[in-house]
């Protein structure tokens, strides 16, 4: 079974000049604990295109299963079911919950998808180096931190997908390459697919395998 | 340079329309409640200057009779003897279809420094005023009620207090039905030299100083201050909207006020464009402000008046003018408030280095050093109030204690709130992570949110304070009516020779009759009602007695004490074992103290016979009478064939008691409306500080949308926090409000109207009123949350860009 297939996906969003094509017709698979790396340009689709598989967005057409559950043609609650049961989320951005300390965080996806597993966690947590700072809260911690924290996050909830939207693109080039390497291996160790938005081709090249969209189709890179 | 800053900084505001409404909303709510108050105050403190001026009592000294009627011979004679005096006769009549208060004077002799030469009595005037008919003055609202009354010629003049008919005192006389007689004699400030004494002349009437007390004005005050408490109370709260408003924009504009400085716009310009356009809004605010707070204030005036006429008989105009200098001085405040409410973001501006970091620091948050401040400065006002509770003396000092206290309970919301919602996250920790969330998240909320929640929790505070202090009043004040309407009927005859009748026909009726009768005199210096009380087992088994010597009635039958109010008593500290004197009946001790809410005055109650020697005089027209309740239909029937009694000079109990009641309920209208007004005001600070909120709080909620909760289920979560929040605040307010009634029992009520009452709990009342604030809060927390929840995932995503 594939982790993540995306079949013949078409996305546009609306204009004051009719509608504007982000994804047309684009279509991958990737099996568990594979990764792969999504380039291309600003505004070719990339994010868009993940967006839809964590069934944030919905698609106009096409079909995304995730571990072999249907992320499309489904209702909001399904969706939201399917995200924190099978799908782990990394942003830019970081977006921890501030108000929830690092040992917080580190659970809370995990206890939300009722898989709370504390050794996992801990050994996790240590895994990313963040076992001294499990009493601190976000705004205690550095960029890179913060970002291991939001890793941490996702694999403690054990997801069948892992989607990372530039999750080095906040970080100076040596914490992104640290980042990097523990989002891999630990993805390789959970049995995760990952999914890897980046402008980087150095980025890219470190993954298993490497998709290139341009205005919204696959692309030669 | 300057247009291109003001129209980069406006812009903002086109983008933010709820947040400039909120602005504009709680500054003009925080105007007009202010506004609305001092123009009920003004116009208040006009009629009682205006009622003075025309009773012409503020500075002349006068003659009374200790009957209360001076008959008109006496004033021929002190006028033969070189005497400037002038007469007045002041009563109560039924003209049209009100009752009024009829004032008799004569222009001719009234002293010139007071108002009573009579209000616009021009030259061609005077004739109609003496002459004929008579021609009379009454203020416009007076002489509409008025009206269809044929006895006078009235003419409109707003000079003349309300309920009041000023004409001739022949005039009065006649509508009086009181021939010859006067009530009092105004002596003139400048008298010719080589006098006789008056004490050669009339030497049975007293001659009485001004009260030098400012009369109505002084005794009104601590209603005033009461009044400015409640308004300043709404103004802080709609400066809390303000801030709150405030705060959020500087802290978006955050990056902006960077770039134009680092653009070359001069700090000291930013700040003048700034401090700018916070006055113009202010202005708009104001301006709305002052129309709002009129119209609340033409609203509430009628409840002020029957409030003011109900406390203290106070003379108050149900109709509202409009003064210049009030609108200025309401601007004034706007224009004041925002600067109070926006120094904390202009004085930010002012010290904001240009290469400050571009990330909005999160306005939400703050640091525990500044809630440890805050919990500092709350124990400290705590401990003020608490040394005021134990050595403060006098009202200024009751008001500070109550300020004090109410400081520091708000103060300490944020400490007590944190503190509760870490006892609840520990207990609800095991849960699950949602509730854990919840709890972190609402503490996490608390800076945002806690001016809105003190301001909450001071309206619940002042709700439940004075309505525990109404409430126990109401329930003591039923109880001592229960005691001190123990007597079946009431009856008032019309003349003397009537009143002897009634007593004669009356006497084989009845199982009893007591004499009701009583003069005006001045006892320890202050206006006092001197009673003659029978010896009668209606009295011992039922007066409402709080302190009193052990043979109290059989001293006061014996002529050897008398019995005296609780205002009196405290006012010139006199209780059992002390003596007082009462002009033109001798010393006598005190034996005991009895409650007698709802009179602004002293009284004293004399054996019935020492006042018959005493005051020989006195009318002798009411009367108080016992027999069995289901005879009094029929008794009434009968007086009314036998004597021709109208209706209204024959009570029975259960009507006294609801005329009462009535007075009571009027009197306190004005509270519950401020008490509304309060909460509403609060209401909307929470709904503005959640919507203000709102713009920063998708991006706090958006990962855990991201994480798996649907859209829906975050804005109900979103809802029951602040639902929650507001029901720990009114846990907090629940100790402060029943400590604000005892204050208010136990010191300004003692010391603004002389009694003192028992508190009394009303769980009810205060279960319904968290209900209310619940639903209030319900109501600020649904747009917010509606919006959430219909959030699109677009918006939502936008949290997520990668490019920002």
């Amino acid at each position: 079974m594939t982790a993540l297939a995306i079949t013949d996906l078409h996305k546009s969003f609306a204009s004051t000049e009719g509608p504007i094509p982000v994804l047309r017709g684009v279509s991958l698979e990737l099996a568990p604990g594979a990764s792969l790396a999504l380039t291309g340009e600003s505004g070719s689709g990339k994010s868009t295109l993940l967006h839809i598989a964590a069934g944030l967005e919905p698609a106009d057409r096409g079909e995304v299963r995730v571990a072999g559950a249907a992320m499309t043609g489904t209702d909001d609650d399904t969706r939201a079911r399917l995200r924190r049961g099978t799908v782990g989320l990394v942003f830019q951005q970081f977006n921890l919950i501030p108000s929830l300390t690092v040992a917080g965080n580190l659970a809370f996806q995990a206890r939300l998808a009722d898989r709370h597993d504390p050794d996992w966690t801990d050994a996790l947590a240590q895994r990313l180096g963040l076992a001294d700072l499990v009493a601190r809260y976000p705004e205690a911690l550095s960029g890179g931190q913060q970002q291991r924290v939001a890793v941490g996050r996702c694999l403690a909830a054990r997801p069948a997908v892992v989607l990372a939207d530039e999750p080095t693109g906040n970080l100076d080039e040596a914490t992104g390459d640290a980042v990097l390497d523990l989002l891999l291996e630990a993805c390789a160790e959970a049995g995760a697919a990952l999914l890897l938005v980046t402008h980087s081709p150095r980025l890219a090249a470190r993954c298993d395998a490497r998709l290139h969209l341009r205005a919204g189709v696959v692309a030669a890179p | 340079m300057t247009r291109a800053a003001l129209r980069a900084l406006a812009a903002y505001w086109a983008r933010a329309p709820l947040q400039l409404a909120m602005l504009l909303l709680g500054l003009a709510l925080a105007t007009a409640l202010w506004s609305g108050v001092q123009a009920l105050n003004t116009e208040a403190r006009s009629a009682y200057a205006s009622a003075e001026a025309l009773l012409g009592e503020a500075d002349l000294d006068r003659l009374e009779a200790a009957s209360g009627r001076i008959d008109e011979a006496d004033h021929v004679a002190l006028r033969r003897a070189g005497w400037q005096v002038s007469p007045v006769l002041e009563g109560r009549a039924d003209l049209g279809a009100a009752r009024v208060t009829v004032l008799g004077i004569d222009p001719l002799t009234a002293p010139p420094r007071t108002g009573a030469a009579g209000p616009g009595l021009a030259a061609d005037d005077l004739g109609a005023f003496l002459g004929g008919q008579g021609r009379g003055f009454a203020h416009p609202e007076t002489l509409d009620a008025v009206v269809g009354a044929a006895q006078v010629d009235l003419r409109a003049d707003t000079n003349v207090p309300v309920g009041t008919v000023l004409v001739d005192i022949a005039q009065a006389q006649r509508l009086l039905d009181a021939p010859g007689a006067l009530s009092r004699l105004l002596i003139a400030p400048d008298q010719p030299t080589g006098l006789p004494p008056l004490a050669d002349i009339v030497p049975h009437l007293d001659r009485i100083a001004p009260a030098g007390d400012g009369g109505l004005a002084a005794l009104t005050d601590s209603f005033h201050l009461n009044l400015t408490a409640f308004g300043l109370l709404a103004f802080a709260v709609g400066l809390f909207i303000v801030h709150s408003a405030v705060g959020l924009a500087f802290e978006q504009r955050r990056a902006m006020f960077r770039t134009l400085r680092a653009l070359g716009l001069p700090l000291r310009r930013l700040m003048v464009l700034a401090l700018a356009e916070l006055m113009a809004l202010a202005l708009l605010a104001g301006l709305a402000g002052l129309a709002l707070g009129y119209w609340v204030a033409a609203l509430l005036l009628p409840d002020v008046a029957a409030s003011l006429r109900g406390l203290y008989g106070a003379p108050v105009p149900g109709a509202l003018r409009f003064d210049p200098l009030w609108a200025l001085a309401g601007l004034g405040m706007a224009l004041a408030g925002a600067l109070a409410a926006g120094g904390q973001s202009l004085w930010r501006l002012w010290h904001m280095p240009v290469l400050a970091p571009a990330q909005p620091r999160a306005w939400a948050t703050a640091s525990a050093a500044a809630m440890r401040a805050q919990g500092a400065g709350a124990a400290g006002l705590a401990v003020v109030a608490l040394g005021l509770g134990i050595w403060g003396d006098g009202l200024v000092a009751g008001f500070a204690l109550l300020a004090a206290m109410l400081l520091a309970a708000a103060l300490a919301v944020p400490v007590l709130l944190a503190g509760l919602i870490a006892l609840v996250g520990r207990a609800v920790a095991r849960a699950g992570p949602v509730a854990e969330w919840l709890a972190a998240d609402a503490r996490q909320q608390l800076p945002g949110l806690s001016l809105a929640l003190m301001a909450l929790m001071l309206a619940l505070a002042a709700n439940i304070g004075v309505g525990t202090m109404v409430g126990s009043f109401r329930a003591t004040f039923i109880g001592w009516l229960d005691q001190r309407l123990v007597a079946e009927a009431y009856v008032t005859a019309r003349t003397e020779d009537e009143a002897r009748a009634l007593r004669a026909w009356l006497e084989p009726r009845t199982d009893a009759i007591l004499p009701v009768w009583s003069v005006e005199t001045t006892l320890a210096g202050q206006p006092a009602r001197v009673f003659g009380t029978a010896d009668h087992a209606t009295y011992r088994d039922h007066w409402p007695l709080l302190q009193s010597s052990p043979d109290a009635w059989d001293r006061l039958a014996a002529g050897e004490g008398v019995l005296i109010n609780e205002q009196l008593a405290r006012r010139a500290d006199l209780w059992p074992g002390a003596a007082l004197t009462i002009p033109g009946a001798g010393a006598f001790d005190v034996v005991a103290v009895y409650s007698d809410y709802g009179n602004p005055r002293g009284q004293a109650m004399l054996g019935i016979d020492a006042f018959t020697a005493a005051f020989p005089d006195a009318p002798r027209r009411q009367h108080a009478l016992r027999l069995p309740p289901e005879d009094v239909p029929a008794l009434r029937a009968d007086l009314q064939d036998a004597f021709g009694l109208p209706s209204t000079l024959i009570s029975d109990q259960a009507a006294a008691k609801a005329l009462s009641m009535a007075i009571f309920e009027r009197t306190f209208a004005i509270t519950r409306a401020l008490n509304v007004l309060t909460l509403s005001v609060a209401a909307v600070a929470l709904f503005a500080s959640l919507v203000t909120l709102s713009g920063i709080r998708l991006a706090q909620l958006a990962p855990l949308w991201a994480l798996g909760m649907t859209r829906r289920r975050l804005a109900v979560l979103d809802l029951a926090r602040t639902v929650a929040l507001a029901a720990l605040t009114a846990v907090i307010a629940l100790p402060v409000g029943v400590a604000l009634a005892q204050v208010l029992l136990a010191v300004i009520n003692v010391q603004a109207f002389g009694w003192r009452l028992p508190l009394q709990l009303f769980p009810a009342d205060w279960l319904r009123l968290t209900g209310w604030a619940l639903l209030a809060a319900t109501a600020a927390a649904a747009l917010p949350a509606l919006r959430l929840a219909r959030s699109t995932p677009g918006a939502l995503l936008r949290v997520f860009a990668t490019a920002r």
